[in-house]
């Protein structure tokens, strides 16, 4: 808290210090909020792209357990891989990275960090953060939190490689990496919780006037709630990581029982520890973690929805209402997590219970959408394929969930492959592509220039139907009983060599898939410095106030004061002069 | 006004529908923060004990007297911080200085009493290894004593080298200590729990 009182780094004094700066002060060590986001986005681009070449790496083995993996195979080492063979200790450790770093490094940074950094002040007309340096302080710990997750691998024992959820006891004893996991982890949560509390006093104290909070757009009602469940949900797990970190180095064993044999030798340790409160805790944060992952793109989807199907959102009011009631009971849904530790009936009743309950929420938003389609004049634009396609693979995922809420079913499916399929689900083709969507979006306005339509489609068409390719089939794997964290795929087990063909056909969709993201980084740069201009400061006819502002939007972000006359997604109002009503814009 | 509050309204104002300047509202998030922090550490707490087969009786472990002369400290620090943050108000910044010298001399009085606790601890032989208690002990009232070290720091800025901003805007500089009284008043209602739980119970 201290570092917000801290005297300026740049001289106040200049009358525009937006000219006058620095290289350094203006794109590295900036306070402006929008460089921030897309100091992030790089970050978290890079961290996704990272994190899902483990995975394929990863797919290799699965699909072909114990072949050398040709070319590339001799590239990582006679430690990790003899002979371009994967070693179970080297799966292990891309297992645990891939999950960590997608989901800490990746996905809510790209979703939170990136889309709220630059769009929270222009959607509510503010000129900055609230608190801008703290702004500054938060992207510098992603960045040391990130370095330190990724340079784990250069340990001689390899990163952490206990899964994403570090259970108890395996990695209090773990190798050095889980250690490393572990400052990483505090790290970015020290950078999330400061984000989270700049972007709720942004979002409460700096609305322009007029903006009420029924005038807030989708966008920022799902960073508002984000940002609490990071607030509140994420300290228990840095509570966690305190004890873990206790266990690893000084030797106590908050998650140790007594009587623990280890390689067949009694561990020595004071004992007395219970493993499963490291589940209950990183749980806590787990179930809200989910949301936090899932309500950024829901806010982005709903914003592409309303403005290319030039209509407003049906039930709007519905949905902020529902995300409200969401944020509060994800704080109690957690331990459908963990319904095989033998919690007792009673309890798992209960969070079968909110599990069931939690559903209706997201069900509303969800279907409030769907409606919003019914009657619109829809543009098939990049973002809206993406935002539509977004619709009923996110709905596909939450329906696979349900099993997997109730403890009769979900003892059967737990830690199978069909688990593996349901996350993914809402995770990679669902919120995924709904954080594309937005890259696509809002492109035009952070740059000045239009992404290509034609790679647009390149990337569209093989993603979404490569991804299904590649999760579906886990679905069918896991219903037949294929344990997950399998470094041989199953085939040890007899029952399993029915399903094992599934494997070589998700490991090759997956392989296409990466191939299909290629479309996307090529477009990406190319677009920055090659692609069509836009003509306007508002290319989409958009209602919402962030297409207010000149492109890109210089630092202050407007270019007169804003006022608010209406609600967010004024398009196709009778006796309109246009089919869209600008927020700042007084009359009709 | 400098222009950087202009650049940011409700830096030195309230804001009126919220009734609260940014960094108050602020704090308050990151109190809350801190509150789910120290939460999940005392329910691990309660969660072993009410697990464990054996839990040693605290008050034969811990040195009881002290703890509660630390509460003392920890609490009268807080008064003076209460009153040297009216002082500052009534613009009389020689007592705002003596009563901000006051808090933070408590404060460091409080680390060298538990320093010294620590000390008596290590000679046992009490370690966080030797029972999950004492690592409890030691890790809870660790945190604890980083978050006061990190109060000192802040405190000592504005009782110091910080003054020279109350010269460009005095308003500005009260919201300011305020927002580190309102931190240092949590840092002492967490000892409140500490010493209740791993102490007396």
């Amino acid at each position: 808290m201290s570092s917000k009182h801290k005297p300026a780094h740049h001289d106040p004094h200049h009358g525009d210090s937006s000219h006058q700066q620095s290289f350094w002060s203006q794109y590295v060590f900036s306070t402006d909020h929008k460089v921030i986001g897309i100091q992030y986005l790089f970050m978290s681009l890079f961290f996704l792209f990272f994190g899902f070449c483990l995975m394929l790496l990863m797919r290799w083995q699965i699909a072909y357990p114990g072949h050398p993996l040709p070319i590339l195979g001799k590239m990582f080492g006679e430690s990790n891989m003899p002979g371009g063979v994967m070693l179970p200790e080297f799966y292990n450790q891309l297992g645990a990275m891939h999950g960590t770093i997608m989901v800490f490094l990746g996905v809510v940074p790209l979703g939170f960090a990136v889309f709220g950094n630059y769009l929270i002040p222009l959607q509510i007309g503010a000129k900055d953060m609230a608190f801008p340096r703290l702004n500054m302080f938060s992207y510098w710990s992603f960045f040391v939190g990130g370095l330190l997750m990724i340079s784990s691998f250069l340990l001689p024992g390899g990163p952490a490689s206990n899964g994403w959820t570090s259970y108890s006891p395996l990695s209090d004893i773990a190798h050095d990496g889980q250690t490393i996991w572990l400052f990483s982890m505090a790290i970015i949560i020290i950078s999330s919780l400061l984000s989270s509390l700049n972007f709720i006093t942004t979002i409460f104290q700096l609305r322009a006037p007029g903006m009420t909070f029924e005038r807030l757009p989708f966008f920022i009602w799902a960073q508002l709630i984000t940002a609490f469940l990071l607030l509140l949900a994420f300290p228990p797990l840095e509570g966690a990581a305190f004890l873990q970190l206790f266990d690893r180095l000084l030797g106590s064993s908050f998650f140790l029982p007594s009587g623990l044999y280890v390689n067949g030798h009694l561990y020595n340790v004071s004992g007395g520890g219970n493993a499963l409160l490291w589940q209950h805790l990183f749980w806590f944060l787990g179930h809200p973690e989910v949301y936090v992952i899932i309500l950024p793109a829901l806010g982005i989807v709903t914003e592409i929805i309303a403005c290319n199907t030039r209509k407003n959102i049906s039930g709007f009011g519905m949905m902020r209402w529902s995300i409200i009631f969401l944020g509060f009971l994800s704080f109690v849904v957690w331990s459908h997590h963990t319904y095989l530790t033998g919690m007792g009936t009673n309890i798992t009743a209960f969070f079968q219970t909110t599990t069931m309950i939690i559903s209706i929420p997201s069900v509303i938003i969800i279907s409030a959408l769907f409606i919003t389609l019914w009657g619109g004049s829809i543009r098939f634009n990049i973002p809206m394929l993406f935002a539509l396609a977004f619709l009923p693979m996110f709905g596909f995922g939450g329906l696979t969930g349900l099993p997997l809420g109730l403890a009769a079913t979900d003892i059967p499916l737990h830690d199978t492959y069909y688990v593996i399929g349901h996350f993914h689900y809402v995770v990679a083709p669902g919120v995924v592509l709904g954080l594309f969507a937005g890259i696509y979006y809002w492109f035009p306005k952070a740059t000045g220039r239009k992404m290509n339509d034609v790679l647009g489609h390149l990337h569209f068409w093989p993603t979404l139907i490569a991804m299904n390719f590649v999760f579906f089939p886990m679905l069918i794997q896991g219903l037949m009983g294929l344990n997950r964290r399998m470094y041989d795929g199953g085939a040890t087990y007899q029952f399993a060599h029915g399903i094992l063909f599934w494997n070589v056909i998700i490991s090759w969709a997956s392989w296409i898939l990466g191939l299909a993201q290629l479309a996307f980084i090529f477009n990406f740069f190319y677009s920055i410095f090659k692609g069509e201009k836009v003509n306007s400061d508002n290319p989409w006819q958009s209602a919402t106030l962030e297409w207010a502002t000149p492109t890109p939007p210089p630092h202050g972000n407007f270019s007169k004061p804003i006022t608010v006359y209406r609600d967010p997604y004024a398009y196709s109002l009778e006796g309109a002069p246009k089919d869209y009503s600008p927020q700042d814009q007084k009359e009709i | 006004m400098s222009q950087e509050t202009e650049f940011i309204p409700y830096i030195v104002e309230p804001r009126e529908d919220t009734g609260l300047y940014n960094a108050k509202l602020g704090i308050w998030l990151f109190l809350a923060s801190e509150i789910m922090l120290f939460g999940s550490l005392f329910s691990a707490y309660i969660l072993l004990r009410v697990g464990s087969f054996t839990w040693p009786v605290q008050s034969d472990i811990q040195n009881v007297p002290i703890g509660a002369i630390n509460s003392v400290v920890l609490l009268s620090s807080s008064i003076f911080f209460i009153r040297a943050y009216v002082a500052l108000k009534a613009d009389d910044i020689v007592k705002y200085k003596k009563f901000m010298y006051l808090v933070i001399g408590f404060a460091f009085l409080f680390l060298i009493l538990k320093g010294f606790e620590y000390y008596q601890h290590f000679s046992h032989g009490e370690f966080p290894k030797t029972s999950v208690f004492l690592a409890l002990y030691f890790l809870m009232t660790g945190l604890h004593a980083l978050h006061i070290i990190g109060g000192i720091l802040v405190n000592s800025y504005y009782a110091g080298p910080g003054l020279y901003l109350r010269e460009k805007n005095k308003q500005w500089f009260i919201n300011r200590v305020e927002v580190a009284g309102l931190y240092w008043h949590f840092v002492d209602l967490v000892w409140i729990f500490l010493f209740s739980t791993l102490y007396l119970l």
